[in-house]
């Protein structure tokens, strides 16, 4: 008995209770990131095609699930059989009971389409403009052998579609706007010149659209013949094929070639199939690029908000109120956010801009619409409590000798401010950013009312004049992650993406901290024995 | 902006009676007429000058009509007990008692011959004629170049030439020139507390000040880093009017011409620091000195 009072007096229980907290807190962190890690990152190792031969014929596909038998139900185990264009359906459930011993066929392939997901089965033939060129091993190792080639022309036609063909339509419709203001003007010799130019740039275009045409008959010009485990025949073209996996025939070195390519894939590339495929970095590079805007938007205005409030405010019930205004404001649902910005940045700001600057093109909006700069804003918004209470605080403690050696110097209030106090203060308003910026990455609910979207045309940066283009719409990993899982009309194929996405948002997250946290470094190291 | 009183004020501040304590002379506080200036200081240019200076923290006043002059290049020390206002005094000098919200200050205090609370009186200009080394050093967490150069770029003042001149200068007459000539760009919270001292008294040089005041600027020191402010004290009253507040009696004694003895704010006895030390006017200054309270 004495000896659990003198623990408690020495405080020993506090010091196990504290480290069991901290124990548990990181359990539950490390459980988080492990699980989504281990459901996502496993979905792009090739797994084996396995074949059972049923009642209604035969099944070959990947086994993603079992249950075991429950009350009447009998043991079950779910194939994810493919061909979607053909089946209907992804999934199948097979009751166990009474099937025989499954076999790995040598010659069973997985092949990646850009359409009706992943189709499973068997290579029959290889065609060349209707005519079979090669039939059997032959054709599957002939198929490898042009897949490349086949890849460069889809890319090819792809880069040129979003490109060149992207650029002429721009220039077309400015043409198309230049007019419409000329005609009000009743300017004849400068519609002429107009006429001229738009004509030239018709014949442009349909040059651009022959050659396109031809290069997608030279990639439709290659076909595969496909036969499904129960027989049925499909011809999928070479150049909609992304990916050929003979699951079954590969070594561990190819399988893993495998595995990093989809990753790669998963991460650099666009996705496909309504999301469900392909890869994510449209949202990848949303999520950064609005986090980035927001953070360049948020810090002056917490900062400067902090600054008055703390410095040149006179302290009195008006700004204890003011401040815990601001503190609450941390509490308000996002959503309430969402709307807010809805309302007046969307449609007050935004359209104040269209019917200021862009009058010609309404009533097609501009920045009248949600765009990656009102999501930011509305973030900013968000989030600027939390800078608000940091800087504060960070100003707060900037030493008082600090402050007086600079005024009795003759230096002016904001000249101390500015030149003592900020920078100063700077690592403490760092650690506010870097809270704003974890908060504000996470959201989703605010961004689907002022800019966010299912699936972006094209990204809110590129190489098209002015390079930064803030009233465009993005996407946002968050997003992604509810539109996939609870929107996509195949939802149980796409939730190892779903896990992926959550993994690669927390990733984000972490590396746009960890810059915050190393400028933060750097600065405290530069000023050397700060408080914060 | 909220700051808390370093100083407290004593509670019986306002009692004309003293507290009974041994070895005091109530007749101090009864007799308001003593010569509490010295002649002699009268007889030298005057730099500073405090006229019936009354100072109110809120409802509690914290200095009692102070009257008291400090001679061109002269050294004046402040010494007094904790909370008698000798820092506040000392503060009322360069202003600096304005960032205290609630400080209200009747009587006179002349500068030159600027009167440093007129209406018309720019603060900001005020300051560079009074520059103020603290009780603890702070240097900017900034290079040493930049800490001396802060004062005058802070005015405006861009041109290198200008700065770099400046900057030696200063830090020679600080006596630090030769310890940080190599490393200025470095850091200058890497310099020990002494050496920081002196680089805060040559940021304070590098504006030109007329009057430096020092608030305790030995008292973080130690022994041989005190000796060498000390030293520097005497070579600056060359060029500077100097008044300095310490709580060490053998300071006071060693680097100030004049001193001025403070009790619960009101100044007891101000004169010759020969004369304070060995045959002090007032029996409290005695008392003080020879260390029989306080």
């Amino acid at each position: 008995m004495s000896r659990l009072v003198e623990s408690f007096r020495r405080g020993g229980v506090f010091v196990w209770l504290s480290g069991t907290t901290l124990a548990f807190c990181l359990a539950m962190i490390l459980g988080l990131v492990g699980y989504l890690a281990a459901k996502g990152m496993g979905y792009f190792w090739p797994r084996p095609l396995v074949q059972v031969q049923t009642a209604t014929g035969p099944v070959l596909g990947e086994i993603t699930g079992q249950e075991p038998a429950r009350g009447e139900e009998t043991a079950k185990i779910q194939f994810r059989v493919g061909n979607r264009d053909i089946f209907g359906q992804d999934f199948r459930w097979i009751p166990t009971a009474g099937l025989a011993a499954p076999t790995f066929p040598k010659d069973a392939i997985l092949i990646e389409r850009l359409e009706y997901g992943p189709f499973i089965g068997r290579i029959v033939s290889l065609s060349h403009e209707g005519r079979v060129v090669a039939t059997g091993p032959a054709a599957f190792s002939e198929a490898l052998n042009r897949l490349p080639e086949a890849g460069r022309l889809r890319r090819q036609i792809h880069s040129i579609e979003k490109g060149r063909v992207g650029d002429l339509n721009q220039r077309i419709e400015r043409v198309r706007l230049s007019r419409r203001k000329l005609e009000a003007g009743g300017d004849t010799a400068g519609l002429q010149a107009l006429d001229a130019k738009a004509a030239d740039l018709q014949t442009a275009y349909d040059q651009l659209q022959a050659s396109l045409e031809q290069s997608r008959a030279q990639a439709r010009a290659w076909t595969l013949g496909l036969q499904t485990a129960d027989g049925q025949t499909k011809d999928c073209p070479l150049g909609s094929v992304v990916r050929v996996v003979p699951a079954n025939a590969m070594t561990p070195f190819g399988k893993l070639g495998v595995y990093l390519s989809r990753l790669w894939e998963f991460v650099a590339d666009d996705p496909r199939e309504s999301n469900t495929e392909g890869g994510i970095f449209p949202a990848i590079f949303g999520t950064v690029m609005m986090v980035l805007v927001m953070s360049v938007l948020v810090v002056p205005l917490g900062v400067i908000t902090a600054l008055y409030l703390r410095e040149y405010a006179r302290q009195g019930w008006l700004v204890r109120a003011v401040r815990v205004a601001v503190n609450n404001l941390a509490g308000v649902p996002s959503i309430v956010f969402g709307v807010f910005g809805l309302g007046f940045f969307v449609y007050g700001v935004g359209g104040g801009i269209d019917s200021l600057f862009f009058s010609e093109t309404l009533p097609t909006p501009t920045y009248g619409t949600g765009g990656i700069l009102w999501a930011s804003l509305t973030l900013a918004l968000l989030t600027v409590p939390v800078v608000v209470v940091a800087t504060e605080e960070a100003l707060g403690a900037v030493a008082r000798s600090q402050r007086e050696a600079s005024l009795a110097m003759g230096a002016t209030k904001w000249q101390t401010l500015w030149n003592v106090v900020l920078p100063s203060a700077t690592p403490g308003i760092l650690t506010g950013l870097i809270l704003a910026v974890a908060r504000g990455a996470g959201e989703v609910a605010p961004l689907m009312l002022t800019g966010v979207v299912k699936l972006a045309p094209s990204m809110p940066m590129d190489g098209s004049f002015p390079f930064l283009h803030l009233d465009r719409k993005f996407m946002h990993l968050g997003f992604h992650i509810y539109d996939v899982g609870f929107q996509s009309p195949n939802s149980e194929a796409a939730k190892p993406m779903v896990f992926m996405t959550a993994f690669l948002l927390l990733l984000v997250v972490v590396i746009l901290n960890l810059f915050a946290l190393n400028l933060r470094r750097k600065l405290r190291a530069r000023l050397g024995g700060s408080t914060f | 902006m909220e700051i808390d009183d370093p100083r407290p004020i004593p509670e019986p501040a306002r009692l004309a009676v003293p507290p009974p304590q041994s070895g005091l002379r109530p007749a101090a506080f009864e007799q308001p007429d003593l010569p509490l200036t010295d002649p002699s200081v009268l007889t030298a240019p005057i730099m500073v000058k405090v006229e019936r200076l009354n100072l109110f923290y809120g409802e509690k006043q914290a200095l009692f009509d102070i009257n008291l002059s400090v001679a061109r290049n002269s050294v004046m020390s402040f010494i007094g007990p904790s909370g008698c206002g000798k820092s506040t005094l000392l503060r009322c000098l360069n202003r600096m008692n304005d960032l205290i919200d609630d400080v209200r200050i009747e009587g006179r205090a002349l500068l030159g011959d600027a009167d440093l609370y007129a209406p018309e009186t720019d603060v900001i200009a005020l300051r560079k004629r009074a520059g103020m080394v603290f009780q603890k050093s702070n240097p900017f967490p900034k290079s040493i170049f930049e800490n001396v150069a802060y004062g005058l770029r802070i005015q405006g003042e861009g041109n290198s030439k200008v700065l770099e001149e400046a900057v030696e200068r200063s830090l020679m007459g600080a006596g630090l020139w030769d310890e940080v000539k190599d490393r200025l760009k470095d850091s200058a919270q890497g310099l020990s507390g002494g050496q920081q001292q002196r680089l805060c008294i040559a940021r304070t040089l590098a504006v030109r000040p007329e009057v430096i005041l020092m608030d305790e600027p030995c008292s973080a020191l130690d022994p041989i880093a005190t000796a060498r402010v000390e030293e520097l004290i005497l070579e600056l009253k060359r060029d500077f009017t100097i008044v300095i507040v310490t709580h060490n009696m053998q300071q006071a004694a060693r680097v100030s011409d004049h001193t001025a003895f403070f009790w619960m704010g009101k100044l007891i006895e101000t004169g010759l620091t020969e004369k304070m030390f060995t045959n002090p006017g007032q029996r409290m200054t005695e008392d003080y000195i020879t260390g029989r309270f306080g």
